[in-house]
């Protein structure tokens, strides 16, 4: 460019040494600001790869959920078999609780005198409380008896809780908000180092989504609680999406309680479930500020979630059942351990089933079921339940019968609309987020609550006399986000959540006046404190590794588009039409063209990308899978946490194997549900890739580490110095458009 | 003819930056709805390549902003944008200059600056830094050990590869 050579004369022409030092500090503020903004680009797609990628990892586990429970209510087990699923379906309401204080006894496990971590007594002390906390500083971990007594002494207490908390202020006091912790243990001692321990003149309240994701969840549910039973009037605990067992079997909370607690973790998981269904659901502060996890609805009355009974939503993602035992003589809810039939008998064609049992007819279920896919698998069942009425002509007399039952069940449909109600506003209290534009609309990328707008927050406000909404459910960069006017704070307490760097933790203080006064952290091993922007750098390589990741995963269908602008069969396609057929795939509403460069090397000069060429070097590579179908392969990797959570499901003894047999139930299990062909052979395949021993069982964790993707960049990068003081090593990386 | 060329090149240009400016503009269109916010502005120059100085961006949203919203839709950005494309209004700048820019600071050729004299000139002089800015810089760019900032490692990460 013509300019730049005249400014570089310019700079050497002027004759007074300031002036030229001052063009010169001109000319590199420039430049740092360019090199900010670009950081900031580049900041922002990473953000939005790893939310898109967990949010769609929630929309994926509820909609597993409701397939499962769709198979659940149409289908009865007979007796006689393992049932290999019913067990999460369990609402343990039967029982008395005489019953359950035999199965939580904790009195016969016995501490051995080599047990190193902390002794418990109950009553419990503060300073065994304030001991717990220095305990798990040093990684001791709490014995199992401990822990089962502490969880009792709990559940007790939650027990006499409201639904909603209500707090003041008074005697000056300031109170302390947190955000989600999910399971950050290293936050929580931040939290406690920076602004002191819960105690009567520090009263905190945790704002739910204590646990998954991270390593520590039940290091931290064990310190809450212990607070709470300490100083009941000066901790405050709120429900969050999280604290539901059915989302811990897929965001790794459940693996961890039975990896830290191998004898004893069912019954700890257990009891889990009865504690957070005993969770309050919010909190308000001097009557002006509510604290709760998700946020509001149009429909949000604070009215009616005071008096639901929220411990019978076990779990968020499904209302509570209406016991009919009537019908089948055997309660779907009984928590007893009989045998119940599996539901692998529907997939066994020449086997028969014992009658259907209706519990929900097509409307009943359409009320539940949080995402419309019910046609998808209402199909399904339908062919599989023809097939097996054609073999089977016994089944037809039995099948008439519900026509009968469906009548008892309208009954109920009154005390049932009042029951979907309750049940929507649980939802939206624990799943919903708040949006720009005003309105209220379902929550379509989580695949639960809604999205509410500005006016919806105005009028919930005036309706409720509030003035403050303060939510978490949300990773912000900064650890919180005003929105709404600054009627709403979002609150998050996990730093370095989607990596290291990638955003701050942050908690509230608010004082009788009611202005809420944040305090930003960062938890950080490392010596030096990375700038949010310097770790952008870091944080992109992972997002994009995901990203890699998740586009092998969709490799045929990106193959069938990229076919659609290579008519002639080149294997090549521009790169624009590169970027449109990609997001026409993924959906991620990402900028692709820029991307590009980071996603495919093997660029050619006229600007056009090899397809097929591309697609290996992102393959799957392993000498154990060679001879693994490709396509299998690409769904198996697709859904593969999916896949994981269906076998940690049909693991019922929590042992981390399970049987071929179950295996192969579990193969045909997703089939369905993903509506695709996977032979017998194919099964017998992976069967035999994975089982090395040849014992007829499968571990778990070894099968889902075959499958892990590599390809050669990622592989490159993490053979890599960090950014932190190698700014020259990541110059050559990103220069090199080879590598 | 010559001119019937010259706007021939000129709608060329215009498709493949046409994409460029869209990409941009929709990075920060938080609310999908075609505007961004005028704070947003600056980024979205540099990110392009352009080298505004901050009285340039000034001008720039002064001309363009809505003034009621605080927020600039696509069809008020693109003509101005498209506008300071064909003007060259803000070129970039040569990286050799980068390179000179710091030897003109180092007075005694050290082959370093020390953080006092970095701050010194980048919130004293031209269009000076925020505190915020002299932080995360010297952050990013003193050396651990020596506490310097030795410029020429400092460089290859200022101008890394900017196309899209």
């Amino acid at each position: 460019m013509g300019c730049g050579v005249t400014k570089s004369n310019h700079l050497h022409k002027h004759t007074t040494s300031s002036g030229r030092a001052i063009r010169a500090a001109i000319l590199i503020q420039r430049w740092y600001r360019q090199y900010v903004a670009r950081t900031e680009m580049r900041r922002r797609y990473t953000w939005h790869i790893f939310q898109s990628i967990e949010y769609s990892g929630e929309q994926a586990q509820i909609k597993l959920y409701n397939f499962l429970g769709y198979l659940m209510d149409n289908f009865t087990p007979s007796s006689n078999e393992r049932n290999l699923i019913s067990h999460i379906f369990r609402e343990n309401e039967v029982c008395r609780d005489a019953e359950w204080e035999r199965y939580f006894c904790y009195k016969n496990i016995e501490v051995p005198e080599i047990y190193s971590g902390p002794h418990l007594t109950f009553p419990l002390t503060v300073e065994e409380a304030v001991g717990l906390v220095e305990a798990f500083r040093n990684k001791k971990q709490l014995h199992s008896r401990y822990v089962l007594q502490l969880l009792l002494e709990t559940w007790k207490l939650l027990r006499m809780l409201p639904n909603i908390n209500r707090i003041s202020t008074c005697h000056s006091k300031e109170i302390t908000i947190c955000g989600d912790l999910h399971g950050q243990l290293e936050d929580l001692l931040l939290i406690f180092y920076k602004n002191g321990m819960p105690s009567l003149e520090k009263p905190y309240v945790f704002n739910g989504d204590f646990v998954d994701r991270g390593r520590d969840s039940i290091e931290i549910l064990l310190i809450l609680f212990a607070f709470l039973l300490v100083y009941p009037s000066d901790v405050y605990l709120n429900r969050g999406n999280h604290e539901d067992h059915i989302v811990n079997l897929r965001y790794g909370f459940t693996k961890e309680v039975l990896n830290k607690y191998k004898m004893h973790g069912k019954r700890i998981l257990k009891l889990l479930q009865k504690i957070f269904s005993w969770l309050p659901l919010a909190t308000v502060i001097d009557q002006k500020v509510l604290v709760l996890h998700g946020g509001i609805s149009d429909s949000t009355d604070l009215g009616v979630l005071a008096r639901v009974d929220r411990h019978i939503y076990i779990s968020a993602l499904r209302p509570p059942k209406k016991r009919h035992h009537s019908l089948a003589g055997i309660s779907i809810d009984s928590d007893t351990d009989v045998d119940t039939a599996a539901i692998s008998r529907v997939f066994q064609r020449r086997a028969s089933f014992t009658y259907p049992k209706p519990l929900g007819t097509r409307d009943c279920f359409q009320n539940r079921s949080l995402q419309d896919f019910s046609d998808r698998i209402r199909v399904n069942m339908e062919n599989q339940l023809e097939l097996s009425r054609r073999e089977e002509p016994i089944l037809n007399a039995q099948i008439n019968k519900p026509e009968q039952e469906s009548l008892i069940l309208s009954t109920d449909s009154v005390s049932s609309d009042t029951a979907v109600d309750e049940w929507k506003q649980i939802l939206d209290l624990l799943w919903s987020d708040p949006m720009t534009q005003d309105g209220c609309i379902p929550n379509e990328v989580r695949g639960g609550g809604c999205y509410w707008g500005p006016d919806v927050t105005e009028d919930f406000l005036n309706r409720h006399n509030l003035q403050l909404i303060i939510r978490s459910h949300e990773c912000k960069q900064e650890g919180y986000e005003f929105c709404h006017n600054r009627k709403v704070l979002t609150l998050f307490s996990a730093s370095n959540y989607y990596d290291v760097g990638s955003n701050r933790g942050a908690y509230v203080k608010l004082g009788p006046d009611l202005v809420p006064y944040l305090i930003q952290y960062q938890a950080s091993s490392m010596t030096r404190e990375l700038t949010v922007r310097q770790s952008v750098g870091r944080t992109e390589r992972s997002a994009l590794r995901v990203l890699r990741e998740q586009l092998f995963a969709h490799k045929s269908d990106l193959l069938c588009a990229f076919r659609k602008f290579d008519s002639e069969n080149t294997g090549l396609v521009s790169l624009n039409d590169w970027a449109s057929a990609v997001e026409s795939v993924m959906h991620l509403d990402l900028p692709w063209r820029m991307l590009r460069s980071q996603l495919v090397t093997c660029k050619n000069s006229e600007g056009t990308i090899d397809y097929y060429g591309w697609f290996n070097e992102l393959a799957i590579t392993g000498s154990k899978t060679d001879h693994i179908d490709q396509s299998l392969l690409e769904t198996l990797y697709r859904h593969r946490s999916t896949l994981e959570t269906i076998f940690r499901i049909v693991d019922t003894d929590n042992s981390g194997f399970i049987s071929m047999q179950d295996f192969r139930q579990t193969w045909k299990l997703l089939s369905v549900y993903l509506k695709m062909e996977i032979t017998d052979e194919a099964i017998s395949d992976l069967a035999i890739t994975i089982d090395s021993n040849h014992d007829g069982s499968i571990d778990i964790d070894e099968f889902m580490e075959a499958f892990r993707l590599t390809d050669k960049k990622s592989r490159l990068e993490r053979g890599r110095s960090m950014f932190m003081g190698t700014t020259s090593d990541l110059t050559k990386l990103e220069g090199d458009p080879n590598i | 003819m010559a001119e019937n060329s010259k706007s021939a090149e000129a709608t060329v240009l215009n498709a493949k930056i046409l994409k460029k400016l869209k990409g941009a503009f929709q990075a920060f269109d938080t609310k999908s709805d075609n505007t961004v916010d005028i704070k947003e502005i600056g980024t979205i120059f540099y990110s392009l390549g352009f080298f505004p100085t901050q009285a340039d961006l000034q001008k720039f949203t002064s001309e363009v902003e809505d003034e009621r919203s605080g927020y600039i839709h696509w069809d008020r950005f693109l003509p101005a944008m498209t506008k300071v494309l064909l003007e060259d209004k803000f070129p970039p700048i040569a990286d050799e200059l980068l390179l000179q820019a710091f030897e003109v600071l180092d007075i005694e050729k050290r082959g370093y600056l020390k953080p006092e004299e970095l701050t010194n000139y980048m919130t004293k002089e031209g269009e000076p830094f925020t505190q915020e800015e002299m932080d995360e810089m010297l952050t990013a760019f003193t050396d651990e050990e020596k506490k310097h900032i030795y410029y020429k490692d400092v460089i290859p990460h200022l101008t890394l590869e900017r196309k899209m």
